[in-house]
Formats: C-alpha cells, structure tokens, sequence
C-alpha cells in the first residue's frame, strides 16, 4: 500500500508518523513544494525577528525522515488524476499513490480590494510569505497590517522589532472582539498601544496605491461609514484577516469542495482514495447548523492523526474534543478553555483582574456549571481545566479546587485564592 | 503557457531554504527611528554615563600596566576594577529600564557578538587566552602587573599580597555581579529568574570568594563550602595532594570539621536536596561555574547543540569524566594505604593529567573560553563529574520534572533553542510528555520562553495532581 501526502504541514506529518505507527509496511510519501522538510509554521515570526534560525524550527531532525522510511519529495503537485491514482508534478514528473491525503493547508483572505495584489502587499502563512516579506521590507520606514487576529499582530511584532513603525487597521472597535470578551479585548488594546504601535479601530482599507511601477506606496484607509479616507503611506502591507482553505488543486480536480475540501466525520473525501484533513478540509457535520472548518494547531494535529487511522481502515469519527488555544500578544500571554466567546444561551460570566490589570481570569457558566475559561498574564494546567469542563462541575466546585489549574512559574504570585473568593462572593451574590 | 497557471505563484517559488537560510532582514537605522525600545532617541544618558566609566576603567588599567604609576594603590585598583564593574553594571541597568518587561531576544542570531559573528569569536579568543595564561603561564599576569593591581584589596581580605588566583577569583566574581544585573534586568517580568540569579550572585560572592579569603585572613585553610567532590577533587583525595592534609596535620579542628562538611555534602545533602529539587539546586542555585554560565554565559545559551550527535557525545565524555575521576580518586587512596608501594608515581601522574586535560583544559579553556562558540554550559555539559552524578540520581529517582502542559505545544522550538544544556526539550513538549533528562540544570529558560505557557518545573508536588486529572 502507497499512501501518499500533499503537504508537510503540522497535519501532513501527524499523519504520516501516525500510519508509520500503525502500518510498518506500507510506502509513505510526503510531497511539499514549500519546504524539504517539515517547519513550524507558527514559528515564522521568530525567524525574522532573530529569535531562531529556520533551521531551529524544525521540529525533527533530517535524518528522522529516513528513519521513519517517510519518502519527501520537493515539488508542486499541479494535477490530480483520481482514476488514474496519480499525481501530476510541476517538473513534469509523476506520483503513484493507492491512498491520498491533502493537507495543503490554507491562505490568507484577501477581499477585494483595489491593489491587493500590488507588490509589497501579502499574507503571513508560509516561507514563501516569509521570503516576501524580507523583501518587502526593505528600506521600509512603515507598514500597515489591516485585520486584527493572531497572525496580525505578530506580522506587527515583527516588524516593529526591526524598527519599522506600525499602523493596525482593524473593523472592530476593540482589537479582536469577536473573539475576545471586552475586557480580555481591552487588555490586548492596550499591549499594543504600550508597545509603541498605531492601532487604529473601526477602520478599514479602502484601497491599496500604486506607485506607478506595480509597488504598493500606501493605503488608503477610512473609519467604519465615513466617506473621507486618510492616506498612509508604507512599502508593506500585511493582509492578516483571516485564512481560508487551500483548494486550488483540489476544486481543479473535481474534488467536492464548499468553503474547503468536503469531507465526512472520517475524514474522507467525496473522491475514491482521496482523504483531506487540517486547515484545507471542511468537515460535514450533519445534523449540526454549521460545518467544522478548524485552522489551529492541535486540530491539524488531531485530523492529521485522525485521517491516518481512517486511511489504515478506521472508523472512528473526528470529535473535536473541548476547545482550547493560547496565544502571546506582545508580551502578553493568553489561554483559553472551553466555550467562551461563544454566546451560549444563558451563560454567566465570572471576571477577575488585578490591580494593574495586566492578568485576568474569566470563568463561562451555564446555570452554574462550568463551560470555558479564559486567562491573560496567568497559565493554567489544560489536562485540569478541560475535565473540569467534560466532568460539568459546578462553579463552587471548581473554585473551591482552583490551585489545582495554577501553572505558573514558582516563586509567581499565586491568585488562585483571590480569584476563588473574588469569584465566590460575586457568584453567590448573582445567584441568591 | 499564455494563461496564468493557478499555481504559478507557487511554482515560481524556488528558494532553498536549506541551504540559503533567510539570512537577515532590513533594520531600519536609529538615526531614521523615532523610538527605540521605548526609550529616548539616542538612548539613556545613565547608559552613555556606564559605557564612559568602562572606558575610563579600562584606560586606567592599561596606563597602570605600561607605566606602572598608581600600581597597587586604591585609587589605581578602584580605577580599573572598579570603574568597569560599576560602568558595566550601570549600563545594562539603564539599557534594559525602558523596555517593557518580557523576553528580549530579538535580532539573537543577527548579532555577531551573540552569533558566532566577529566579536563573538574575539571574545572567545580573548576568554581563552586569559584561562591559557592563568593556568600555564601566570608569571605574564604577575609580571606585567596585572596582579599587584590587585594588591590593596587581596591584603585587604586575605591579609597578603594577591596572586594570579586571587585575580581569578575577583574578576570572576566582578563577571557574576555585572552579568548578573543584566539577568535581573532581562528577566524581570519572572520572579523564578529574579530569585535564581541573586541566588547564584550571592553563592559566588559570600562562599565563592569572600569566606574563602577571609579564612585565609584568620589563617584557616581556604575552604569553598559550595564545591565538593568529585568537582572539588581535593576534598576527598589523601595525603599532600588532598585536602585530607589540612584536615590531619596542620588546620587541626576547623580542617577536621571542614572535611566532615564535604564529605557529608557529597555522600549525603547532594542525593537528599537532588531528591527533592533535582540537580538544579546545585547546578543553576550554587555552583560557581553554573553562576558564571547563567550570568556571563546568558547570551550565549543558544548557541549549544541540539543535535542527536551532540546528545550521544555528552553521554560519552561526561560520564568518562565521571569514570576517570573516580580511578583517580580510587587509585589515590590505595597508593595511600599502602604507602606508595602499589602504584608509586603513577598516581602523581594521573593526578597530573586529571588536572591539565579535565580541570584546566575542559573546565577553563574549553568550558568559558568556547562561551560564545558552542553556548554557555560547554563543560557543565559535557565534563563536569559533579553534573554527572546529580544528572543520575535526577534521572533516576528526583522528584524533579519539567511538566508539558496538555496540547498547547506549537512545536516553535524557543524551548530547544534556548536551552543552554542543548536538550531538545521540543522533542518532549510536543508529544506532551513530561522532561526528565539528566542533563537539565533547570535555569527555567525554556519555561520563559515558551510563547503558549507549556513548560513548568515542577518538583513533583504535582506529580499526583497530574494523575488526578490525567485518566
């Protein structure tokens, strides 16, 4: 059996070294015109910043690949022949597989704004954003990043550590709201205001300027529903308003696709022998309002490994699990467990912030039972917080067992105590 | 090919990232900035005023070694000592104040001094030509008057003259104290770092340097309660060679009580505190050489090795180190015993060699002189006999670990990069497994670093919690 991958991204490799796991025998080959071997793409950012080397990010060493017996092949698949079981490469070449997985991964969304695609304007997903942008800012004295997430902010975070000065335009009226509660979003407002950086709110790009030779120049940019728009000028634009799937190679190749590569709870495609999983597939769910499209790190991971037991014959269904993700904004770091954010009806909140309110700690209930948490400046033990929330236990409960979650650093200040009687009269007031 | 390809983008992408790297990007020049770390354009004054008294210092003590003038005076010594200890410390003080407290590792690897660059290499050149002259040939540092400089404060704290170890002692002290305050200064946002390095600041000025002169003053033996064997050899070696002369003859009673204390050190308090905290209570709290490699060695820490190949050479010289002393040790005793008549001077000269290849070439020379080649803990690392064994007993049975908190790993690798024992601790983060590898000197970098809140030291107080929840 020749399993073969498209991509060498997080989900690419989880499925990979999980068939190795599960099949000794069978050929696995992991195809990517990105990179010989597999980086870490959420560590884009410390390359530029001079934090690591690319070589540094790479989570395995070269020879590991050979240990395994997973074959590499640099190269842009450009067709793929379903009946035929073949992969149509760039060079000319071609590639067998008697199973197929694509892990293309995703791109940056883009609009349609006039000159978004000048020179000088881009995304910050893989080395090949990474690439552009070196040289995209060369000679740059500002750039301008329109659309405020994860990925906006360390595209700021890079540039300004090399002096380049910052201006964030984003829609909300608090940097990443939709996602953020208020004060979490307060929080991070603030961060990027400390560190020196230009965030304009409840703004928007209107257009991208030409200098004349196909170069980005500057942008114009206006608040939410005013006719008037001001001009900035910069040399770099970084487009960080989300991601969608990567489909090009698979909606080309008659590949059933919505928003990403159509796929069912096993991870299978629509085509025969064709599997998709990560940022690129879009998971059907029937019986649910929405399907699943998930592009962050540990459900690429999941689905990478998820998509290698279906392809090895599994049955299992994809089962997100609980929620949770992290983050670092500037020198703030975030957790989040759970459902928060996500308007459940008859959630109650509980907040807690300290006296500088550099760290917080919310906790999400329903009807008295816990249903997600959110910390910032503060860490907390996953393995605690996600059974605490699979176990529904009550809020008293949890607070009552609160130094359990505390993962900072020894010698930190502990507010687990605070926060618990904090938490404790407040939530007994609401109730009573 | 008339129409565009939809993947032309891509297939016009060739760039080998392998080979090529991505080198460095543009920095915009400060002249152009309008902040810079968020201080003033131009920078501190207080900065500029620590750079001038280190300059000052300096030319004060290359006047004092040409003309010999102020030589052995307080003016000349505070000059040159004093001024670049005082300059040094004031600079980092005034140059990290502005920054916002968190991890400043920016341009890391753009740097020569901290990228095997340039001035990296003239500073281990110039480390390593000082332990050459400080072990083989210490009549340079006497003769040119490098060491009567120092006169005024050994005489001050030892009651005599200073020699070339005296020198040794005082600079090595000054390196901690300055790079130290730098430390503190970078690692402010972390209290774990902040009690860590005065820890290692005070170990270093109190038993490192100060008890052990003034013990000279009062005319007891100069005794180092923070080093035992096997990384202070001659605690536990017999006869002319050991300390176990002090103890029987001359030093009478306090030698006496000195040896029980070492000996009980090793054979007791560094199993008893390695249970319970592992080998960092030693390694990163106490140690001399561990306070010089997390103080003056920090900008160097990511220079270590990470490779599979560094690990299996480590294995090999670090407990061949081990081996060695022990038969050093072993051999010594027995020739002892049986007064000389079993390996005569063979033992004088396998002493001998311990001292040159492991003590002054591997710990000196190669250990601090290779700071800014191969990274901070070259010979923690590799050779130290004492790491050796607390890196056993923290393998085997500590209570010590590094906790992986759940899923969060990225695999970004700041935790590997910035591991100065060269563990790739990502290898472990990343599979959610806990870190108990011997070599771990627990310093809590990677924690620091890490940009998702996965790593924690633990000293197994959690240990159940952990099984608690995990089913």
């Amino acid at each position: 059996m020749h399993i073969t991958i498209v991509g060498n991204g997080v989900t690419g490799v989880s499925a990979a070294l999980r068939l190795r796991e599960l099949q000794p025998d069978w050929k696995i080959t992991m195809i990517s015109g990105e990179s010989d071997y597999h980086y870490s793409r959420p560590a884009l950012m410390y390359i530029f910043m001079g934090h690591m080397r690319y070589k540094d990010t790479k989570p395995y060493e070269d020879s590991f690949w050979d240990e395994q017996r997973i074959d590499l092949v640099r190269g842009w698949v450009t067709e793929i022949d379903a009946e035929g079981h073949s992969l149509q490469m760039h060079d000319g070449g071609a590639i067998c597989y008697d199973r197929l997985l694509l892990a293309t991964g995703a791109e940056s969304n883009k609009f349609g704004w006039p000159g978004q695609d000048l020179v000088g304007v881009q995304g910050l997903y893989s080395l090949m954003d990474l690439k552009k942008l070196y040289a995209n800012v060369e000679g740059a004295s500002r750039g301008v990043i329109v659309g405020g997430g994860l990925i906006g902010i360390e595209l700021a975070e890079m540039l300004h550590s090399r002096g380049i000065e910052v201006t964030l335009l984003v829609r909300e009226s608090s940097y990443w709201d939709n996602v953020l509660p208020k004060e979490e979003s307060e929080l991070v407002t603030r961060q990027i205001r400390r560190a020196g950086m230009d965030l304009r709110l409840e703004s928007e790009l209107k257009e991208v300027l030409d200098d004349g030779h196909g170069r980005a120049c500057g942008v114009l940019a206006s608040k939410l529903g005013s006719a008037t728009s001001e001009r900035i000028d910069c040399s770099v634009v970084g487009l960080t308003a989300g991601v969608h799937p990567n489909t090009t190679l698979a909606s080309g190749n008659g590949i059933e696709c919505g928003r990403g590569i159509l796929v069912d709870r096993t991870l299978k495609t629509h085509s025969p022998d064709i599997w998709a999983a990560g940022d690129c597939a879009e998971i059907e769910n029937p019986g649910e309002e929405l399907n699943w499209i998930q592009q962050v790190w540990y459900t690429g991971k999941a689905q990478g490994k998820l998509a290698a037991e279906s392809m090895a014959g599994g049955t299992e269904a994809y089962d997100p699990g609980i929620w949770f993700n992290s983050a670092k904004f500037v020198d703030l770091e975030y957790q989040t467990y759970g459902q928060v954010g996500f308007r459940l009806p008859g959630e109650e909140h509980l907040l807690w912030q300290d006296e500088e309110s550099s760290r917080l700690f919310r906790i999400v209930h329903v009807a008295g039972v816990v249903v997600g948490f959110n910390a910032m400046g503060m860490r907390w033990r996953h393995r605690v917080c996600e059974r605490w929330i699979a176990e529904k236990w009550p809020v008293e409960r949890v607070l009552a067992d609160l130094k359990d979650a505390g993962f900072d650093p020894e010698f930190f200040t502990r507010f687990e105590s605070e926060i618990a009687s904090t938490m404790g009269r407040v939530g007994s007031g609401v109730r009573s | 090919m008339a129409t565009k390809h939809p993947f032309a983008e891509y297939i016009e992408y060739e760039f080998k990232e392998e080979e090529a790297g991505f080198g460095v990007p543009y920095l915009v020049p400060d002249s152009q900035r309008t902040h810079k770390d968020g201080s003033a354009p131009g920078g501190d004054p207080i900065e500029r005023v620590g750079a001038g008294l280190v300059v000052i210092g300096v030319v004060a003590l290359l006047v004092q070694l040409v003309s010999g003038a102020m030589v052995g005076s307080w003016v000349g010594f505070s000059l040159s000592f004093g001024f670049p200890a005082l300059g040094a410390s004031l600079y980092f003080w005034a140059k990290y104040r502005h920054t916002a407290p968190g991890i400043k590792n920016d341009g890391l690897f753009f740097k020569g001094s901290t990228a095997r660059g340039t001035i990296g290499w003239m500073v281990g050149v110039g480390l390593t030509t000082f332990y050459c002259l400080l072990y083989w040939y210490p009549e340079v540092l006497r003769d040119s008057g490098l060491v009567a400089i120092t006169d005024p404060i050994a005489i001050a704290l030892t009651g005599r003259p200073g020699d070339h170890w005296f020198v040794y002692g005082l600079l090595y002290t000054l390196c901690v104290g300055v790079f130290g305050i730098r430390m503190l200064m970078r690692y402010r946002h972390n209290r774990y770092h902040i009690v860590r390095t005065i820890s290692v600041m005070f170990f270093q000025m109190a038993f490192g340097f100060l008890i052990p002169s003034l013990l000279k003053l009062i005319e007891e033996p100069e005794f180092y309660f923070t080093t035992f064997w096997p990384l202070n050899r001659y605690y536990l070696l017999p006869g002319e060679n050991g300390m176990a002369w002090t103890a029987t003859e001359a030093a009478g009673q306090v030698g006496v009580y000195m040896l029980l204390f070492a000996g009980a050190m090793t054979f007791l308090g560094t199993p008893i505190l390695t249970y319970f905290y592992g080998k960092r209570w030693y390694c990163s709290w106490v140690c001399g050489c561990g306070g010089l490699a997390e103080t003056l060695g920090d900008p160097y820490r990511h220079l270590s090795d990470k490779s599979t190949k560094a690990w299996k050479l480590e294995r090999f010289l670090i407990y061949f180190v081990l081996a060695f002393i022990i038969l050093v040790t072993a051999a010594l005793w027995i020739n002892h015993t049986r007064g000389g008549d079993v390996l005569g001077g063979y033992t004088y000269q396998v002493q001998k060699a311990y001292g040159f290849w492991i003590g002054s070439m591997f710990a000196g020379v190669a250990g601090v002189g290779f700071y800014p080649i191969f990274g901070s803990r070259v010979w923690c690392r590799f050779g130290c006999p004492q790491a050796a064994i607390l890196g056993i007993l923290q393998r085997v049975f500590s209570r010590f670990r590094i906790t992986t908190n759940g899923g969060q790993c990225i695999s970004c690798g700041n935790c590997s990069t910035y591991c100065e024992m060269g563990i790739d601790v990502r290898a472990y983060a990343q599979r959610g497994e806990n870190i108990v590898r011997a070599s771990c000197v627990g310093c809590g970098v990677c924690a620091a670093v890490c940009p998702r809140g996965v790593l924690k030291l633990e000293n197994g107080s959690s240990v159940l919690l952990e099984e608690r929840y995990t089913s």
